[in-house]
């Protein structure tokens, strides 16, 4: 029998005082497997402890929300009968000890979230960031992170069978030591089929599914709540293996399973696997669960409670059966080639019960360690940010130069050497996919469509949590509304460091804060989602990285792309020109890149702009009014209209427009977005109906691009000069 | 001068190739196969010139931080040829 | 007239295929469970695309010795058409219905891509619905498709005739930009490419559609 010391209670990431309240549930010390058990149910990781006080704040109900934050994902009801499962979830801390099998087993359980709902998971897209691929010192191992990550997150996806739609991948010095790794996931499901994670009906056996049980991961989860140190580097813990086969038969057997009509609650082993599965269904469906340890199949000999208790082995389920008819499900992971094996039962009296060949190992009122784990208000202050708010005197020798530059840059760069590695196409739903401002998938089932995307802006964050986290909203409600959907709801992984700084703290709740306000005024309700602290290396953390997915619902038609499709078009600007001030440049691309700095302030959003400027381009857009649209982000105006032009076809265009020339061209106030038509003036009749601006800028040209302030001429550029650089550069800085 | 360099997962590292094997040829008839755990070998070629000891040093080196991930696998050093 | 699609553990692309005959082609289609011992009633056979047993020790490596394997094998042996795609058609060539192999891809990565094919023969009843030197757009998605076969092999697939579709862009390394053969008996045809995701106008190209209607007819004149 292990002691329980104060070293042992430290080296388990609780505090004394956790560990008094620990005895207080219990009225006894716990045992040492009762100890593991808190450690990982109390873990920031799996109890939110520092932010659910502050989650409340988020909008959660709205008219398309069947389902909110609290079960596996959040469910949305998308007409005829059916609803889509999402969620977006990181797995920051292990793709950086082991990128390639962090980022596997990260899509495998974000995929085992949406099946366990009773969905079949269709697309999936991930945000990435990691440190610069050129940086002095630790360029080679970002490289290096970046390859093994793309290549975890394709192996995986690919082999299950789901497409990988979309996403984003940014570059900044503050992710050298910590890279985030943020995954996306959605899944059909008929509104009557929609599984929850609950222990129902005393008596019904508990039965366990999928991959047998190792030594993996053991204290992953509470392992992802510290930050890392030297030590924990070279302590290389029992990395998880992921294995998509497994997975997807996994998939098919539990979907087939459910359709048996035998199968009353299901929940994922995921972090803190069959601690977190058994006591979380029990809590939820007011229960208790009895398991035996014995019977739980083992990889490894000689397993204590202990471990198999606090194992994270990947591609496990937990279900609980319809007395009676255990053998109807068994037969089915049978003829899917997978173990099922009932370790339990369904009781009466709250409690999760352990045994281990009879004997109790450990005995803790579910209720406690799901819902009563310690919440905290933690101190907050200022949030942390060391830029300056004025930056450098500046003027551009040759703007032409400055877009190429730009076009070249890690975070504006093709992607294509990424996302070629993923199979985008499988299940033959995508009608629009990587590359664009949003993906769209089309829905056999109810012949609508759905469109999605994944936004978040570290930068502006990091220099005003709250604006930065409205603005993240905006653009991907904006990402969405550009190629003709509605946004309904949300979701959202908060990355942020240590929360026990007040300054970190007070990053967190700013950008929650921001973030339920524009997502309350959006109408896109947040149904679920994941926060991720202890973001930091050696007590540098990365900016405070709020990352929004959203879900937009439209009627199936050719999609409308980013590209210019053809010459001669009228190549127009809804929303208007947008302003910015020399503090708001300092957000932008441009300063990051071009000047090498941040400063100032993110731009300014007015919300009630931003909305009517999406409702126009979505009327504009089902009204087969543009052949092409794109947004205006990262980058500012100069760079939307570059990106438009990659295609070949390029424009001409004059703005009329009184500030310098860089902030008119790279400036990145929000509302915007290039579109092209053959019909400005049908254009400019919805554009007023929603009061926003509509302006004509020129005409797509053949071959180039060339923009004029007032007639000034102040770029002229090959669209091919532009591409090349554009196409080659990711490709190039791998190669270091 | 030969070496073969053996990677391999370390034994408490689940190896879903070995095992999906394992399965397929248990579902053949092989029912007495109870494990397969797969992995992969190097043979390196050294110039002439190079000592064994310098040779066998930079072996491990190699195998240590570019031919296994020490994260999840072990390696095994074997002097083909002297 | 019905087509079989076969499903192995790993097969992903299987309801693919189904959905691409049933309702791009409207005709119809069933499963078949790559545990039976018989095709049932199908007029034609596809192998569909996916990581067949995960695809662990070789593609298709294991799934040639599963059962309906051994249907499919005397299907084809009395001239039943068999269409693999992709992971179908490293199991075809795994278990000697086409010859050569099929390893990892030049660069080594996975690639999904639209790419142009050239049709070189409209003598198959996989391509008669082609022109013969058409270029048509259908997409690749496969981490080991470069198809590699011995001088002899090659010589032989392009005296007889036997190649259906050729990259025009190569984008995998295959020997004689090879994208899709013939068996000599030219009713099995091998292709990495997928026919099933450019056979709906939504998905950007309709091209792959000919591959089914060209199965249809020749399954039509049959009868």
């Amino acid at each position: 029998m292990t002691a329980i010391t104060p070293e042992l209670v430290a080296a388990h990431q609780l505090t004394p005082e956790e560990y008094e309240r620990i005895v207080r549930i219990l009225g006894r010390p716990p045992t040492y497997t009762e100890l593991g058990i808190f450690s990982v149910m109390w873990s920031e990781h799996c109890s939110y402890k520092s932010s659910r006080l502050h989650l409340k704040k988020l909008p959660t109900q709205g008219p398309y929300v069947l389902q909110g934050p609290g079960e596996n994902a959040g469910v949305i009801d998308i007409g005829g009968g059916y609803a889509a499962a999402f969620k977006i979830e990181s797995h920051n801390h292990p793709s950086f000890i082991e990128p390639f099998q962090g980022a596997a087993t990260g899509v495998g359980g974000i995929l085992r979230d949406i099946f366990t709902m009773g969905a079949r998971p269709i697309a999936v897209m991930d945000s990435l960031r990691f440190g610069p691929l050129d940086h002095p010192r630790a360029g080679p191992r970002n490289r290096r992170i970046l390859e093994g990550v793309v290549s975890g997150i394709a192996h995986y996806g690919n082999c299950f069978g789901v497409p990988t739609v979309g996403g984003e991948c940014v570059f900044e010095s503050c992710y050298n030591g910590n890279p985030l790794v943020n995954v996306f996931a959605l899944g059909i499901v008929r509104q009557d089929r929609i599984f929850y994670a609950r222990a129902c009906g005393v008596g019904n056996p508990v039965v366990y599914v999928g991959a047998k049980t190792g030594r993996d991961g053991i204290h992953g989860a509470s392992m992802a709540s510290a930050e890392f140190t030297e030590e924990s580097k070279q302590k290389r813990p029992n990395v998880q293996v992921g294995d998509p086969f497994m997975e997807k038969l996994l998939l098919e057997a539990c979907l087939e399973a459910m359709e048996t009509g035998a199968v009353i609650g299901i929940q994922d082993m995921g972090a803190a696997g069959l601690t977190c599965s058994t006591c979380e269904m029990g809590s939820r469906g007011g229960t208790g669960v009895e398991i035996e340890l014995a019977r739980v199949p083992q990889r490894e000999v000689g397993m204590t409670p202990y471990e198999i208790m606090l194992s994270e082995s990947q591609e496990r389920m937990l279900l609980v059966v319809q007395r009676g008819r255990e053998e109807e499900v068994f037969r089915i992971f049978r003829k899917w080639g997978l173990d099922a094996v009932a370790v339990g039962e369904v009781t009466g009296d709250g409690l999760l019960r352990v045994k281990h060949h009879g004997e109790v190992v450990a005995e803790i009122p579910s209720r406690a360690l799901a819902d009563e784990a310690p919440v905290y208000d933690r101190p907050r202050t200022r949030p942390f940010r060391t830029a300056p708010l004025d930056g450098p005197d500046f003027e551009s020798a040759d703007l032409a130069r400055d877009l190429i530059r730009l076009l070249a840059s890690g975070d504006l760069c093709d992607k294509r050497w990424i996302w070629e590695q993923y199979d985008y196409m499988v299940r033959t739903n995508t009608v629009l996919g990587p590359g664009a401002d949003a993906a769209i998938l089309r829905v056999k089932e109810t012949g609508t469509s759905l469109a999605m995307a994944l936004d978040g802006n570290g930068r502006y964050c990091y220099l005003d949590p709250r604006q930065g986290a409205r603005l993240a909203v905006a653009e991907c409600c904006r990402n969405v509304s550009t190629v003709g959907a509605l946004p309904v709801a949300a979701t959202n992984c908060l990355n942020f460091g240590n929360p026990e700084r007040p300054e970190i703290m007070a990053q967190l709740v700013e950008a929650i804060e921001g973030m339920g306000e524009a997502c309350a005024f959006f109408g896109t309700p947040i149904t679920g989602g994941n926060v991720s602290l202890y973001n930091e290396t050696l007590g540098e953390a990365v900016y405070p990285t709020p990352v929004v997915g959203i879900v937009g619902l439209m009627r199936t038609q050719p999609p409308v792309r980013p590209a210019f499709q053809g010459e001669d078009a009228w190549v127009m600007l809804l929303g208007g020109l947008g302003s910015c001030d020399s503090r708001q440049f300092g957000a932008t691309q441009y300063a990051k890149v071009i000047l090498g700095e941040l400063w100032g302030v993110p731009p300014a959003l007015d919300m009630d702009y931003e909305r009517r400027v999406q409702a126009a381009v979505r009327e504009i857009v089902s009204a087969g009014l543009a052949e092409s649209t794109h947004d205006v982000s990262d980058g500012g105006l100069a760079v939307t209209l570059a990106e438009c032009s990659l295609g070949g076809i390029g424009a001409e265009v004059d703005l009329r427009a009184d500030d310098r020339p860089e902030f008119v061209l790279f400036h990145e106030g929000p509302s915007r977005i290039v579109l092209s038509t053959r019909q400005p003036e049908a254009v400019e009749r919805i554009a007023a109906k929603y009061g926003v601006e509509a302006l004509v800028l020129g005409r797509t040209r053949p071959g180039v691009l060339r923009m004029r302030q007032r007639g000034r001429l102040l770029l002229d550029c090959e669209v091919e000069s532009l591409r090349r650089p554009w196409a080659s550069a990711l490709e190039l800085a791998l190669r270091g | 001068m030969k070496y073969r360099v053996f990677v391999s997962l370390k034994p408490t590292v689940l190896d879903p190739q070995g095992q999906t094997i394992c399965r397929a040829l248990n579902g053949m008839g092989h029912h007495w196969i109870a494990d397969v755990r797969q992995g992969k070998y190097f043979d390196i070629s050294l110039a002439e010139g190079v000592t064994r000891e310098q040779a066998e040093r930079d072996i491990e080196q190699i195998a240590q931080d570019v031919l296994a991930n020490p994260v999840i696998e072990e390696y095994r050093v074997e002097l083909l040829e002297q | 007239m019905k087509f079989g699609v076969v499903v192995f553990p790993g097969s992903n692309c299987d309801h693919d295929a189904w959905w691409a005959v049933t309702h791009n082609l409207g005709h119809e289609a069933e499963f078949l469970w790559h545990d039976d011992e018989s095709l049932g009633n199908a007029d034609a056979v596809i192998l569909p695309g996916g990581f067949s047993y995960g695809d662990y020790l070789r593609c298709g490596a294991i799934a040639k010795f599963s059962r309906i394997m051994r249907a499919v094998e005397r299907f084809a042996r009395e001239g039943g058409l068999v269409l693999g795609i992709c992971n179908g058609f490293q199991i075809l060539v795994e278990c000697g219905l086409l010859p050569g192999a099929l390893i990892r891809n030049r660069g080594l990565k996975f690639i999904c891509r639209q790419v142009e094919l050239r049709v070189e023969t409209t003598q198959s009843p996989f391509s008669s619905e082609f022109r013969k030197g058409q270029i048509v757009r259908i997409p690749i998605a496969h981490g080991e498709g470069c198809y590699v076969a011995d001088p002899r092999t090659l010589e032989e697939l392009e005296a007889e005739d036997r190649v259906v579709f050729r990259y025009v862009d190569n984008p995998n390394g295959s020997l004689n930009d090879i994208a899709g053969i013939l068996n000599a008996g030219r009713n099995v045809l091998g292709m990495m490419p997928h026919p099933e995701r450019a056979s709906d106008p939504l998905m950007g190209s309709t091209d792959g559609l000919l591959v089914f209607r060209s199965m249809a007819a020749a399954l039509s004149l049959a009868r």
